[in-house]
C-alpha cells in the first residue's frame, strides 16, 4: 500500500505539473523543434578510435551468455562500437529504488544502451528496474517489430509487423486509489503532448523504414475522450506527413484481423496507447514464436535503450544453451538507430540465414546447438 | 422442477446412446447454465412464463448484417416449430451525433421488452467514434439490465479448417464496469483522464459465475486474466477476489495469467485454455483474438447473463457494416446463440436439431458463406440448413 502510493505520487505530480506548463509556454517551442528535425535523433559521438561507445547492461540469468554472443558477432563484423559494461543492480536512495549514478552517467554520455533480461524480484515492494529505466530516461516510445523466422515454423508465415506503443502514460500511469473499501479507481491518462510525441515518432519511423501507411489502433467508441484525444492528435499530425497514408482501426478489429491473417499488416506501422500496445506487441510475438525471437527498442528524446524482452531464464543460465536471437535483433535495431545500417543489414542477413538453414539452432527452437555453436555459425556467414 | 430435470436426464442418456460421441461433444460446449448443480448460479435463474404454450422472446436484429442473420434465424426456428413468439424491436445505433427521439424511444422499448420477457436474442448495435456521438447502446443495455456476465464459446467447428486445432475455450467477461464505466473528463485542455472502476462485489459475482459455469459444463480449469503487475490496486482486487473464491472450488484447477502473456499464449498454444474470466476490456481483446482462431466472428456464439435477464448475442461482437445488404453474412453465430437460448429454456431437442444441422452443413463444406471460405450467400446457406434438418427427420 505504501509502496504503491509512493509509486503513484511522483507520476501524478509530474504530469500535473508538466502538462499545463508545457501547454502554456513550451508547446510552440517544442513543436517547432520537433517538426524541424527528427524526434529522438541519435546524438552520440565517436570516441578517439572512431568507435561509438555503447552502454551494455548484460542482465541476469542467461544475460551474460547472450551478451557475449552479441559481442563476438559484432567484433567479427568489425562494427565501429566499443562496449561499456555497466551495472544496474538497484540501490536504495532516500528509501526509493534507484539505478547507480555511474550507470545513469554512462547512458547519458553514450545516449544509447543495449540491455539483456533483468530479473524483477516479485513481492519485494520495489518498482521494476525496467520501469525505473523508462522513467529515468523518459523513454516515451516502445518499438516492437516482429518478423517471422524462416527456420521456426508457427501457424503463421511471413509475419512482418511493426508496432509502436506509447510508453509513459495511458492505463499504466500508476494513478490508482481505493475510493471506499472494495471500490477501486484506476486512471488512464492521455495527454496531448505525449500523444503528439509518440505519433510523430511513428510517422518518422515509417518514413525511415520505408513504409507508406500508419495506422492508429484505438477504442474511441467506448473511451470517447481519452482515445478520442489520441485519435484527433493523430489526424493532426498526419497532415504534416502527406506522403504517408493514415487510417485508424478499432482495437477489436485489429485483434481479430491480425490473428486471422497478419499479412495485410506487413506494409503498415501500428501506433497505439500503452495498454493496447503492450497486449498487441506480445500477441505479435506469439504469432512468430514467442519473446525469444522479438527485439525491442525504447526510444527517448535524449537516450534510447534497446533490449531483449524475454525473461532471464535462470533454469538454463550458465549452461550455454541460451538463444541470443532476441538480443542480437535488438542490437540490429540499435545499429539502425545509430544510422549504421550497412552493418545491421549484413549481420541480420547472416543471422536469418543461419536460422533458416536450421543446422545450428538452440534448444528453444528445436535444435541441439549451444549458444557458442549458433554464434559461430552466424560469424562464419559474415 | 424435479420431474422436468429427471426427464431431461433421461433424454440426454437416450441421446448419448443413440448418437455418435462427436456430436454430443459439440453439444456439450453449449450446454445450458441451467444444468448447474445445487450452487449459486441456480439462484440467478428464472423461468419465463409460457403464454399459449409459447415463450415470448425479444428479438433485436441490430445494425449491419443483423437484419439478414436475424431473418435466417427466424426462418429456421419457424421450420422447426420452436415454441417461441418473437417480439421484434428495431434499434439502431447508426445515428451519428445525438440520437434522435425515435432512436431513444426504440432503445427504451427494447430495454422494457427485455425486462418483461427476461429473454432476448440480439445482434450488434453500431457505436459512432466521434466525441459528440452517443454512448454505446450495447454497453448501455448491459448496464441498464445488469447483464453482468458475457460468455463467448470459442470452439473449432468440425470440418472448418483454421490455423489452430483443438481449441475449446470459453471467455467469461465482466460486462458492467472496468474500462467501460464511461467516466471520463478533461482536467485541462490536452489532458484527459478515463476511469476504470473495479469493485469487490462485482469481481466476486463474476468469479462465482465463472466457477459455477465451469462446474455446470464439466470444465476442468478456470484462468483469471489480469494486469495486476501494473494496475496493482484495480486488477489486484480482481485477481485477489478470484484467488480467494477459488479456494471454495477445490475440484477445479485455478490459475491466473497476465493479459499480455495470455494473448501471446492464445495465438501460439490456445489449447491450454479452458474457462477464462476477466474484466471488461481484456474480454473484448481476447474474445476477438480467440474468435479469429476458430474462424472469425461469424461462428462464435455467446450470451450475456444477468440475475433477471439473459440476452443471447454473437460472442464476438462485430456489426459487419462492410458486408451489410450483400447477402454474404454468416448466420452461424446468431443461430448457435439461438440454440444456446433454446437450451436455456430446456428445449434441448430443438436446440440439438438446429445446431447439428448447422454443423452438418459446415462439415460437408459444399455450401459455406464467404468468411468460411465458400461463396454461398446467406440465403443459400440458410436453405442448406433447412434441407439438412428436413433430411434428419
Amino acid at each position: 500500500m505504501f509502496a504503491l502510493r509512493s509509486f503513484a505520487a511522483p507520476a501524478q505530480r509530474q504530469y500535473v505539473r508538466a502538462a499545463p506548463r508545457a501547454a502554456v509556454s513550451f508547446s510552440l517551442q517544442i513543436q517547432r523543434q520537433y517538426s524541424a528535425e527528427r524526434v529522438a535523433k541519435f546524438q552520440g559521438k565517436k570516441d578517439s578510435n572512431g568507435n561509438y561507445p555503447v552502454s551494455l547492461i548484460e542482465g541476469d540469468g542467461i544475460g551474460p551468455e547472450i551478451a557475449v554472443a552479441v559481442k563476438d558477432i559484432f567484433a567479427a563484423a568489425k562494427t565501429p562500437i566499443t562496449w561499456e559494461p555497466i551495472n544496474v543492480d538497484p540501490i536504495l536512495k532516500d528509501g526509493k529504488t534507484a539505478i547507480p549514478d555511474d550507470a545513469i552517467e554512462s547512458i547519458r554520455r553514450n545516449k544509447i544502451a543495449l540491455k539483456g533480461p533483468l530479473a524483477t524480484p516479485i513481492g519485494k515492494g520495489h518498482v521494476s528496474l525496467n520501469l525505473t529505466l523508462r522513467r529515468t530516461f523518459n523513454l516515451f516510445a516502445n518499438l516492437r517489430p516482429c518478423r517471422s523466422v524462416a527456420g521456426y515454423k508457427t501457424p503463421y508465415d511471413n509475419v512482418d509487423t511493426v508496432l509502436i506503443r506509447e510508453n509513459t502514460e495511458g492505463e499504466y500511469s500508476g494513478i490508482e486509489h481505493v475510493v471506499v473499501d472494495g471500490v477501486v479507481q484506476s486512471i488512464k491518462l492521455i495527454t496531448r503532448d505525449a500523444s503528439e510525441r509518440v505519433l510523430r515518432f511513428a510517422f518518422q519511423h515509417a518514413q525511415s523504414i520505408g513504409r507508406k501507411k500508419v495506422r492508429v489502433v484505438h477504442k474511441a467508441t467506448i473511451m470517447k475522450m481519452s482515445d478520442g484525444l489520441f485519435l484527433n492528435v493523430a489526424r493532426d499530425i498526419a497532415k504534416e506527413f502527406p506522403d504517408i497514408e493514415f487510417d485508424a482501426e478499432l482495437l477489436d478489429n485489429t485483434c481479430l484481423k491480425m490473428t486471422t491473417d497478419p499479412l495485410p499488416y506487413n506494409d503498415k506501422v501500428l501506433v497505439m496507447p500503452n495498454l493496447y500496445g503492450d497486449i498487441l506487441s506480445d500477441m505479435c510475438a506469439g504469432l512468430i514464436g514467442g519473446l525469444g525471437l522479438t527485439p525491442s527498442g525504447n526510444i527517448g528524446d535524449e537516450c534510447s535503450i534497446f533490449e531483449a524482452v524475454h525473461g532471464s531464464a535462470p533454469d538454463i543460465a550458465g549452461k550455454g544453451l541460451a538463444n541470443p536471437t532476441a538480443l542480437l535483433l535488438s542490437s540490429m535495431m540499435m545499429l539502425r538507430h545509430m544510422s549504421l545500417n550497412e552493418y545491421a543489414d549484413r549481420i541480420e542477413k547472416a543471422a536469418f540465414d543461419t536460422l533458416a538453414e536450421g543446422k545450428a539452432l538452440t534448444g528453444d527452437l528445436g535444435g541441439k546447438a549451444s549458444t557458442q555453436e549458433f554464434t559461430a555459425a552466424i560469424i562464419s556467414k559474415l | 422442477m424435479l420431474s422436468r430435470n429427471s426427464s431431461r436426464t433421461a433424454q440426454r442418456l437416450l441421446r448419448a446412446a443413440a448418437q455418435p460421441s462427436q456430436r454430443l461433444n459439440v453439444a456439450r460446449g453449449f450446454a445450458s447454465v441451467q444444468d448447474a448443480p445445487q450452487n449459486s448460479v441456480q439462484s440467478d435463474l428464472f423461468k419465463p412464463t409460457k403464454y399459449g404454450g409459447k415463450y415470448t422472446v425479444t428479438l433485436i436484429p441490430g445494425d449491419g448484417i443483423g437484419a439478414e442473420v436475424a431473418e435466417s434465424v427466424k426462418t429456421i426456428f419457424k421450420a422447426d416449430n420452436v415454441p417461441i413468439t418473437w417480439e421484434q424491436v428495431e434499434v439502431s445505433g447508426l445515428d451519428e451525433g445525438k440520437p434522435s427521439a425515435r432512436t431513444e424511444e426504440a432503445f427504451n422499448e427494447a430495454v422494457a421488452s427485455l425486462r418483461r420477457n427476461k429473454l432476448g436474442l440480439k445482434g450488434i448495435l453500431h457505436t459512432p467514434i466521434s466525441r459528440s456521438g452517443h454512448q454505446s447502446f450495447n454497453v448501455a443495455m448491459r448496464q441498464e439490465l445488469d447483464i453482468y456476465a458475457s460468455i463467448s464459446l470459442v470452439k473449432n467447428i468440425p470440418g472448418l479448417q483454421t490455423r489452430h486445432k483443438g481449441v475449446d475455450l470459453c471467455i467469461i467477461r465482466e460486462n458492467t464496469e472496468g474500462e467501460y464505466s464511461g467516466l471520463e473528463h478533461q482536467s485541462v485542455p490536452g489532458v484527459v483522464e478515463s476511469l476504470k472502476i473495479i469493485t469487490r462485489a462485482k469481481s466476486e459475482r463474476i468469479a462465482k459465475f465463472a466457477f459455477s459455469f465451469a462446474l455446470a459444463n464439466h470444465r476442468k480449469k478456470v484462468t483469471c486474466i489480469h494486469k495486476a503487475n501494473i494496475m496493482k490496486l484495480a486488477d489486484g482486487l480482481f485477481r485477489g477476489t478470484f484467488n480467494r473464491l477459488a479456494q471454495e472450488y477445490p475440484q477445479l484447477e485455478c490459475n491466473d495469467m497476465i493479459v499480455d502473456n495470455a494473448s501471446m499464449q492464445c495465438v501460439s498454444k490456445p489449447q491450454q485454455f479452458d474457462v477464462m474470466v476477466m474484466p471488461n476490456l481484456y474480454g473484448g481483446i481476447l474474445s476477438n483474438i480467440a474468435a479469429a482462431l476458430v474462424g472469425g466472428p461469424g461462428v462464435v456464439p455467446g450470451c450475456n447473463m444477468g440475475r433477471d435477464v439473459a440476452v443471447f448475442e454473437p460472442g464476438c461482437r462485430h456489426v459487419g457494416l462492410d458486408i451489410q445488404g450483400k447477402d454474404q453474412a454468416n448466420p452461424t453465430a446468431l443461430l448457435l446463440s439461438g440454440a444456446m437460448l433454446l437450451r436455456h429454456l430446456g428445449l434441448d431437442d430443438h436446440a440439438n436439431r438446429i445446431s447439428s444441422a448447422v454443423y452438418d452443413v459446415i462439415a460437408q463444406g459444399k455450401i459455406r458463406t464467404r468468411d468460411m471460405g465458400g461463396n454461398a450467400t446467406n440465403h443459400e446457406f440458410t436453405r442448406a440448413i433447412l434441407d439438412s434438418m428436413e433430411k434428419a427427420l
